[in-house]
């Protein structure tokens, strides 16, 4: 039974789309992926509109002094089991932004972060092989 | 003996079970349909049963200061209707002698349940947009509830007066289904939107607008009763086409009746795909003096026996 639900945990992952702090071309790839070209609700990926219904959050941007209060509060309301996909370079570490003075490091000093996607902005196809590798981690 | 029975015919065929499973293959054609009109290829099939078994899995949270009995309620609510419902309409379709007097009226009651767990569990909720989402919920409920009861007055009408339901079933077995006079097709085109409101699809899916109230009553639903909540959908998905097959088209005692749920799901689809959402105050309008004036035509040329 419990391999029955986790099958369920890997066949439909609805994800949230959290804008931490974005320069909003990496919100633009995401929108990307769930146009007619990419469509991945073949894979059973659906955007949902509440953290509550969501199983993996896709974070993007810097995080900064504004914005962590806000991210660690999604990140709670969010049920668990949840994977957290970072996208874009400013997740992984804090590119360009980094000498700035509101911005706190990257993200996995202060949440536990599944996978980072690299790119600025990472391709659809990217972010796609991201969540994937994001589904295998769960076993 | 008869009562194991009993518990069978609400547990699994065709009470829960059975309609669970038949709706949620539904709301895969569903999505496949809107898919392909948006030229996407579309989940595949075991797509609503994956949802399903991921929502069990997931931690169910109850917001801090919310009415805990209420918050559940809410979706509870409408299993048990839509379950009771799916055994009075399959049982009295296939033997119409079953029904008693008046059950009409109580499946009107049953499939008026959904909406109103649905209005309690948003207001449990304590979120601003639940409360907003289930204000909304109530003026919907009450703008397609006018053509609604209309339109089954007109039935009772057709069928000289009955309000059994077995009886209503049996007479268009008899005499041919009422669909195929000018008030039938007036009756059949009010029913499709009033289905088409109940279920919440686009037109009218004013009170769970993802992108302005992000899911309104729903938001703050996650795990086991957000299943059942779309576990509830689904069934409804099911049921009501099958109760407009059973009071308009002739019953669902044949294998046409599956080509015919068919049809006017995929027709709810193509509605739901080609239109964009209304205001409420724009459906309230719709519905109370375009569709019920419609109603009443349809109701005076019954009256008259076309
Ligand atoms: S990674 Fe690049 S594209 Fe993405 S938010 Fe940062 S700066 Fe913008």
């Amino acid at each position: 039974m419990g391999d029955f639900k986790l099958w369920g945990l890997k066949k439909s992952p609805w994800v949230f789309h959290v804008a931490a702090a974005s320069c909003n071309n990496c919100d633009i790839e995401i929108l990307d992926v769930l146009t007619p070209k990419w469509d991945v609700e073949r894979f059973g990926i659906v955007l949902v509109g509440s953290p509550r219904h969501a199983d993996a959050l896709l974070i993007t941007g810097v995080l900064n002094r504004k914005s962590l209060p806000r991210v660690l509060r999604v990140y709670e309301q969010t049920p668990k089991p949840c994977l957290v996909i970072g996208v874009g370079t400013c997740t992984c570490h804090c590119h360009m932004f980094e000498k700035s003075y509101n911005v706190v490091g990257p993200y996995d000093r202060h949440i536990p972060v599944d996978v980072f996607i690299p790119g600025c902005p990472p391709k659809p196809e990217a972010i796609i092989m991201g969540v994937v590798k994001a589904l295998k981690r769960l076993g | 003996m008869n009562f194991i029975r009993i518990l069978f015919n609400y547990f699994i065929f065709p009470g829960f079970l059975f309609t669970a499973i038949v709706g949620m293959f539904l709301t895969w054609i569903d999505r496949k349909v809107t898919a392909r009109v948006q030229m996407r290829v579309g989940p595949p099939w075991y797509q609503p049963y994956a949802d399903f078994m991921k929502l069990l899995l997931k931690e169910t949270i109850i917001p801090e200061g919310a009415s805990k009995t209420l918050f559940f309620m809410g979706p509870i609510f409408g299993l048990i209707s839509m379950s009771i419902l799916a055994v009075m309409l399959f049982t009295m379709n296939f033997s119409p002698e079953n029904s008693f007097a008046g059950d009409l009226i109580v499946m009107i009651y049953l499939l008026a349940l959904p909406p109103i767990g649905v209005i309690i569990g948003g207001s449990a909720s304590k979120n601003p947009l639940a409360s907003v989402g289930a204000s909304r919920e109530m003026t919907q409920y009450f703008a397609y509830e006018l053509p609604f009861l209309i339109t089954i007055a007109g039935i009772v009408l057709k069928s000289g007066g009955t309000i059994k339901f077995g009886e209503i079933v049996y007479l268009q077995r008899v005499n041919g289904p009422f669909l195929y006079s000018i008030s039938g097709i007036i009756f059949a085109i009010v029913f499709l939107l009033v289905i088409q409101a109940k279920l919440g699809f686009v037109p009218f899916d004013i009170p769970e607008a993802e992108q302005e109230i992000m899911a309104g009553p729903y938001i703050e639903y996650s795990g086991v009763a957000l299943a059942i909540y779309k576990i509830t959908k689904a069934m409804m998905l099911l049921l009501l086409p099958v109760f407009m097959i059973s009071i308009l088209w002739g019953g669902v005692g044949d294998w046409w009746a599956i080509l015919k749920l068919l049809l006017i799901i995929v027709l709810i689809i193509l509605i739901k795909n080609t239109n964009p959402r209304l205001r409420i105050d724009q459906a309230l309008k719709f519905f109370w003096i375009f569709l019920g004036i419609f109603a009443i035509i349809g109701l005076v040329l019954a009256m008259k026996g076309l």
